[in-house]
C-alpha cells in the first residue's frame, strides 16, 4: 500500500488564499438589527483599519474539498500504524469526542459562576482524584497546558518552595537522555542545568550523581527524571536516587511522558517524587490534533500542596442531608499564581476523565501490560534476522513500554543513516519511529507501539524493517532517495530555515 | 481485555514465547519489589460505552452551558457560533489523529494548514511574522515577556491594567523564573493612563505590554501609548481580540513589535476555557526569537513546492537549554478551526462580522446605561464589550437576571476591586436585539428588587438560579 495512490495527493501544493476571488464568500451574517449607524461615528477614524484583512474569498462547497483535499495529504494513527516513540500513540476512542461535544461540556464559559457549573467542577474534582490514585501523589492542579507547561510548573513550585524555606538554589539536575523540554523549562524558570551520565544499563549514573551532588550541594533545586526513562528501562536505582536528591535539599520532578508503562503496577509517588506532570494527550487518549491540544496535569506531594497554581477546585461537604459542592478556591496565599486563562483545557479533561471511566483500574492495569508486552515483542522480533544484526537494540534487556534502535551497524555496513530507513518505512504505510533521539545513541531509533496495536501490526512493521534491509543490501540508492508514493518527496529544510517563507505573499 | 486492546490469549502466549519469558509479571520485574503497587488502583471498574456517556451526560446535565442561559459573559471567551463546517472537517481522522508533523513528507496537510494559518493571522495582525499557534492567550504574554527579555537583555516589563487580568497573573507568575519585573500601569476613562505609562518606561524596560480592546471592553490607542516604548528601546506588546481585526487598525500599522491573543472567538468553543489557541506575531527582526512551531514553504527533490516545520533551531528539541522557549504545542486542532472559520467568513464577513459587533454593542450599551440604577463605567469607545456600574451588589443582580435564564456578565469585583460595582458584558453575533432587551429588563428588575429588599431590611437571600 502506498500513500499517494490517488492523484490529487500528487497535485501541486495550492493555498486557499491562491483558490480566492474577489466576490465570492461562504458566511451569511444576520442582521445586526441595530441602526446602521457610521462607524465613525463609534469608534474614532483613526483607530479603524483602512482595508480589511486579505482573508480569502471563497464559497463553502469550495472550503470543505480544500480542506478535505488536504487532510488526505495527512498521514494519520486512524489510518495506520504510528510507532513514535515517548509519544504513546494509542487510539482515541470516540466516545470521547461524543461526550467532550455535548453543549453542557462544550458551550459552558469559563467565568460560569461555579454554582452554575457544578457538574463540570465536578468532573475535574473527580479527575484530580484519579489522577492522583494513579500517581500516588495527593494534590492535583489540572491547569498545565502540556507537558512543557507542567515541567515549568514544577520547577516554579520548587522555586517557591525553597523561596519559603529561606532557600535560594540555582541548579536543575537532568540526566543526558531526558526530553528536550527537560533543560529548556529550567532556563525558563531561571535554573542553570547540570547534567547527569547515563550508566551502562541506561540508568543514572549514581558516582556521577553523587559528585554532581558533593559539587554544588546546597544549590540543588531538583532532579528531573523520567523513570521508565527515553531509552525505555526502569531505573532500579531510583529509591537510592530519591534518597540522595532528598538530603540534599532538593525535589524530584517526573516526566510523565512514560507513563503508559507503569499504570497500576508501581507509582511515581511511591518512588518518591514530588511533583509529577501526567500527559493527558499520551496515557489518557487525547487525540493529538497534528500538534495539540494536549493538557499536562500535575500531581504533588504535601509539602509542595501549598504553592500549587490557582484556582484549585475543592469540595465542600454540604450541611446535613445535602450533597457535596464544588468551588473554585482562589485564596491561596502561597500559590505560584495563574499558569494560564481560566481552569485549563477543559475540553481534554472530559476525554480523559471518559477514558479513565471506560477503562477502570482493571483496564489502565492492561493498558500497560500490553504496551509493555507489545514494546518487548516488537524488540523481539527485530532481534531476528537483519534487523538484529544492522539495528541492534541499544541496551539489551527487557524494556518498558518503548525501546531504542542503534542504526549505526546500518550506517556503517549498507550506508544507510536512520533517516533513510524512516524515508523508506512511509512507503511503506508506516510513520517511523522516532530518529535521533535520545541523543547519547548514535542513528537512534526510539519505538514505541502502545497496546492499542494488534500482533499482527507488530509483525508486519517487523517484516518491512527487514524488507528493507534486504533492498538496501542490493541497493542502498533506493532507501537513500526515499520516499516515492508521498505526496512530496524529500524536503529542502536548510532552504525553509536559511530564506523563510512562512506566510503566503498577497497581492 | 479491554475494548481498545486486541491480544487475545494465544497472542499473549506466543508473544511472550518471542520473548523468552513466561508471563506479564516477569516484564515487571525490573520494578524494585518494594515499589511495586501490589494491589489495584482504588478506581472504579470500567464501564461500557453506554454507561461512560449517560454518567458524562449526566455532569453536563448540572452546567448552565449558553444553550441553557443566554450568554452575555465574555472576560476572553465569547459565545460565537461556530459553523458546522468547522466541526466537520476538525473532526476528520487525518487532522484529528495525527502527532506534530516531523515526517513532512506524510504530514503536507497539516503543514499547509499551518502555512495558511499564518497567513491569516499576519493579516489581521498587520505583522509578518506568525507562528503556528500557542497554548492560549495569557501564557501567550507571558511567552512575549520571555521574547523581550531575551531581545533587549532587560528585566522590567511595565504592563497596562486593562491588560486581562489572568496574563498579567500569568506573566507575573512566570516572571518569578525569569528574574523579572512587573510594573503596573493604571486606568483612567476606562483606558491606559497615558501619563503614567510615560513614566513607567525606562532605560530598563524590556516591554511595554497593551491589551486593545482592554478588558474593560475599550479600544486603546496604541499608536500614541506606544510611543513611549519605541523612545526608550522597548518592544512594544499588544494583546488583542482576533474577532475585531476586521475593523480595528491593526497591531502591526500601530507599532507593535508582537502582537497575540486568545484566539477562541475564531472556530473554536467555548469549552468551560479551553482548549483553545493563542496567536502570536511579530516583526521579521524577532523571527528567530519566536516561540512555537513555525511552518515554513519550500522545495522537494523534485522541485514539487512543500511546507516544513521552520526554524527548528529555535526549538527546546535541538537546543534543549539554549531553546527561545520550552512550547512544544501548537493547538494545531484548535488553529485549524480558526483557518476555516476565518475562510468561512471571508475578507468581507470578517469585517461585516466586525462591524455588526460594534453597532449591536453600541445598542446594548445604550439600552444598558438608559436602566435606572446603571451607569457606563466608561465612555471609551468599544466594539464587543463594555462595562457598566450598577447601584445594587452585582452578585445579588447576577443572580436575580440568572433566574430568567440569563448569564448577565462578568463581575468585575475580584479582579478589580476599584470597580466592584462593575459588571463587564459582551456581545456576539448570536446575541439578539430581542435578547438584548430581555437583559436590560431582567437587570432593571433585579436592581430594583434588590434596592425594595435593602429598603425593606429583609434579610432575604439571594436566590440561586441553579441548575438542578
Amino acid at each position: 500500500m502506498t500513500l499517494a495512490e490517488a492523484p490529487m495527493q500528487r497535485e501541486r501544493a495550492t493555498t486557499i488564499y491562491e483558490k480566492s476571488k474577489a466576490g465570492r464568500r461562504a458566511a451569511v451574517l444576520p442582521d445586526a438589527g441595530a441602526p446602521e449607524t457610521p462607524l465613525e461615528d463609534l469608534i474614532p477614524a483613526n483607530l479603524l483599519r483602512a482595508e480589511p484583512p486579505r482573508l480569502p474569498e471563497i464559497a463553502e462547497p469550495e472550503i470543505v474539498r480544500h480542506y478535505n483535499r488536504l487532510s488526505r495529504r495527512n498521514f494519520d494513527l486512524d489510518t495506520g500504524f504510528y510507532p513514535l516513540g515517548s509519544c504513546t500513540m494509542k487510539h482515541n476512542p470516540r466516545l470521547n469526542e461524543r461526550v467532550a461535544a455535548l453543549p453542557g461540556h462544550a458551550r459552558l464559559h469559563p467565568a460560569q459562576d461555579p454554582r452554575r457549573a457544578q457538574g463540570a467542577l465536578e468532573l475535574m474534582w473527580l479527575l484530580q482524584a484519579s489522577l492522583a490514585e494513579i500517581s500516588g501523589l495527593p494534590h492535583v492542579s489540572l491547569q498545565p497546558s502540556a507537558g512543557s507547561h507542567g515541567e515549568l510548573a514544577g520547577l516554579l513550585l520548587t522555586r517557591a518552595y525553597h523561596a519559603d524555606r529561606g532557600e535560594v538554589r540555582t541548579k536543575v539536575l537532568a540526566p543526558d537522555t531526558s526530553h528536550g523540554t527537560n533543560p529548556a523549562s529550567v532556563t525558563m524558570a531561571g535554573y542553570e542545568v547540570v547534567k547527569v551520565a547515563t550508566n551502562q544499563g541506561g540508568g543514572v549514573d549514581m558516582d556521577d550523581l553523587r559528585a554532581r551532588i558533593e559539587e554544588d550541594h546546597d544549590q540543588i533545586a531538583c532532579l528531573m527524571l523520567t523513570n521508565p526513562n527515553t531509552l525505555g528501562l526502569f531505573d532500579e536505582n531510583i529509591e537510592e536516587i530519591a534518597a540522595l536528591i532528598h538530603a540534599a535539599g532538593g525535589t524530584l520532578y517526573y516526566d510523565g511522558a512514560n507513563l503508559n508503562a507503569i499504570m497500576g503496577r508501581t507509582r511515581p509517588g511511591d518512588m518518591g517524587f514530588d511533583i509529577v506532570h501526567l500527559n493527558l494527550h499520551k496515557s489518557f487518549s487525547q487525540p493529538h490534533g497534528g500538534g495539540g491540544p494536549g493538557a499536562g496535569p500535575i500531581a504533588v506531594s504535601e509539602r509542595i500542596e501549598p504553592f500549587l497554581p490557582r484556582p484549585q477546585v475543592v469540595r465542600r461537604e454540604g450541611a446535613d442531608g445535602e450533597g457535596p459542592t464544588f468551588d473554585l478556591d482562589f485564596e491561596r496565599p502561597k500559590s505560584i499564581g495563574r499558569l494560564r486563562g481560566f481552569q485549563g483545557n477543559f475540553g481534554v479533561f472530559v476525554r480523559s476523565y471518559a477514558y479513565i471511566l471506560s477503562l477502570g483500574a482493571d483496564g489502565l492495569a492492561e493498558a500497560s501490560e500490553t504496551a509493555v508486552l507489545n514494546a518487548n515483542y516488537l524488540k523481539a522480533r527485530l532481534a531476528e534476522g537483519r534487523a538484529g544484526e544492522r539495528l541492534p537494540v541499544a541496551f539489551d534487556r527487557l524494556c518498558m513500554h518503548e525501546f531504542v534502535l542503534s542504526g549505526r551497524p546500518m550506517k556503517t555496513e549498507l550506508g544507510l543513516a536512520t533517516l533513510d530507513l524512516a524515508k523508506r518505512l512511509l512507503d511503506f504505510g508506516f510513520h517511523p519511529p522516532t530518529v535521533y533521539f535520545p541523543l547519547l545513541v548514535e542513528e537512534a531509533l526510539m519505538v514505541e507501539p502502545t497496546e492499542t496495536e494488534t500482533k499482527e501490526s507488530l509483525d508486519a512493521f517487523a517484516a518491512a524493517v527487514e524488507e528493507i534491509l534486504a533492498e538496501a543490501e542490493t541497493d542502498p540508492e533506493v532507501a537513500k532517495n526515499a520516499p516515492y508514493s508521498t505526496p512530496v518527496r524529500r524536503l529542502d529544510e536548510v532552504r525553509a530555515t536559511r530564506q523563510p517563507v512562512v506566510r503566503q505573499p498577497l497581492g | 481485555m479491554t475494548r481498545y486492546t486486541s491480544a487475545t490469549d494465544g497472542d499473549r502466549a506466543e508473544m511472550l514465547a518471542a520473548i523468552g519469558v513466561r508471563s506479564i509479571d516477569d516484564l515487571f520485574e525490573q520494578i524494585p519489589g518494594p515499589l511495586r503497587l501490589g494491589r489495584p488502583l482504588e478506581l472504579p471498574a470500567g464501564m461500557s460505552e453506554a454507561e461512560v456517556f449517560e454518567r458524562l451526560a449526566a455532569l453536563a446535565g448540572r452546567n448552565a452551558d449558553a444553550e441553557r442561559q443566554v450568554c452575555f459573559v465574555g472576560a476572553g471567551m465569547y459565545d460565537h457560533y461556530v459553523p458546522a463546517i468547522v466541526d466537520a472537517i476538525t473532526s476528520r481522522s487525518e487532522f484529528l489523529t495525527p502527532y506534530t508533523p516531523y515526517q513532512p513528507e506524510i504530514s503536507q496537510g497539516g503543514l499547509q494548514v499551518m502555512f495558511e494559518f499564518q497567513t491569516a493571522m499576519s493579516e489581521l495582525t498587520g505583522l509578518p511574522v506568525s507562528n503556528a499557534g500557542l497554548y492560549e492567550g495569557p501564557s501567550s504574554v507571558a511567552s512575549a515577556g520571555y521574547l523581550a527579555m531575551g531581545a533587549t537583555k532587560r528585566r522590567k516589563f511595565v504592563v497596562s491594567r486593562g491588560v486581562h487580568p489572568h496574563s498579567r497573573e500569568t506573566l507575573a507568575t512566570y516572571s518569578a523564573g525569569f528574574g523579572t519585573e512587573v510594573v503596573e500601569v493604571g486606568l483612567a476613562g476606562g483606558v491606559t493612563d497615558a501619563a503614567a505609562l510615560v513614566a513607567a518606561v525606562d532605560g530598563e524596560t524590556a516591554a511595554v505590554i497593551l491589551q486593545s480592546p482592554n478588558f474593560l471592553g475599550a479600544v486603546e490607542d496604541v499608536e500614541a501609548l506606544g510611543a513611549a516604548a519605541k523612545e526608550h528601546g522597548a518592544l512594544l506588546v499588544v494583546a488583542c481580540d482576533p474577532m475585531t481585526l476586521g475593523i480595528l487598525k491593526p497591531p502591526g500599522e500601530c507599532g507593535a513589535d508582537i502582537a497575540l491573543g486568545e484566539g477562541q472567538p475564531l472556530g473554536n468553543r467555548l469549552d468551560f476555557g479551553g482548549p483553545s489557541f493563542g496567536f502570536f506575531c511579530a516583526t521579521e527582526a524577532q523571527i528567530r526569537r519566536m516561540p512555537g512551531r513555525i511552518a515554513g514553504e519550500t522545495v522537494d527533490v523534485d522541485g514539487r513546492r512543500g511546507f516544513v516545520l521552520s526554524l527548528q533551531t529555535r526549538e527546546q528539541h535541538i537546543r534543549r537549554e539554549k531553546a527561545t522557549n520550552n512550547i512544544c504545542t501548537a493547538q494545531a486542532l484548535n488553529a485549524l478551526g480558526a483557518m476555516v472559520h476565518l475562510a468561512w467568513l471571508g475578507r468581507e464577513g470578517f469585517r461585516e462580522l466586525g462591524e455588526l459587533l460594534v453597532r449591536r454593542t453600541a445598542y446594548a450599551r445604550e439600552r444598558l446605561a438608559a436602566v435606572e440604577g446603571v451607569e457606563l463605567l466608561h465612555d471609551a469607545p468599544v466594539v464587543r464589550e463594555f462595562a457598566v456600574r450598577l447601584d445594587a451588589p452585582v452578585d445579588q443582580v447576577l443572580d436575580r437576571v440568572a433566574e430568567r435564564g440569563i448569564a448577565a456578565g462578568y463581575a468585575l469585583g475580584r479582579e478589580y476591586p476599584e470597580y466592584d460595582d462593575g459588571l463587564l458584558v459582551a456581545i456576539t453575533e448570536r446575541r439578539t436585539v430581542a435578547q438584548i432587551d430581555a437583559l436590560a429588563e431582567a437587570v432593571e428588575a433585579a436592581i430594583a428588587a434588590s434596592r425594595g429588599a435593602k429598603l425593606s431590611d429583609s434579610e432575604s437571600k439571594a436566590p440561586q438560579g441553579a441548575v438542578a
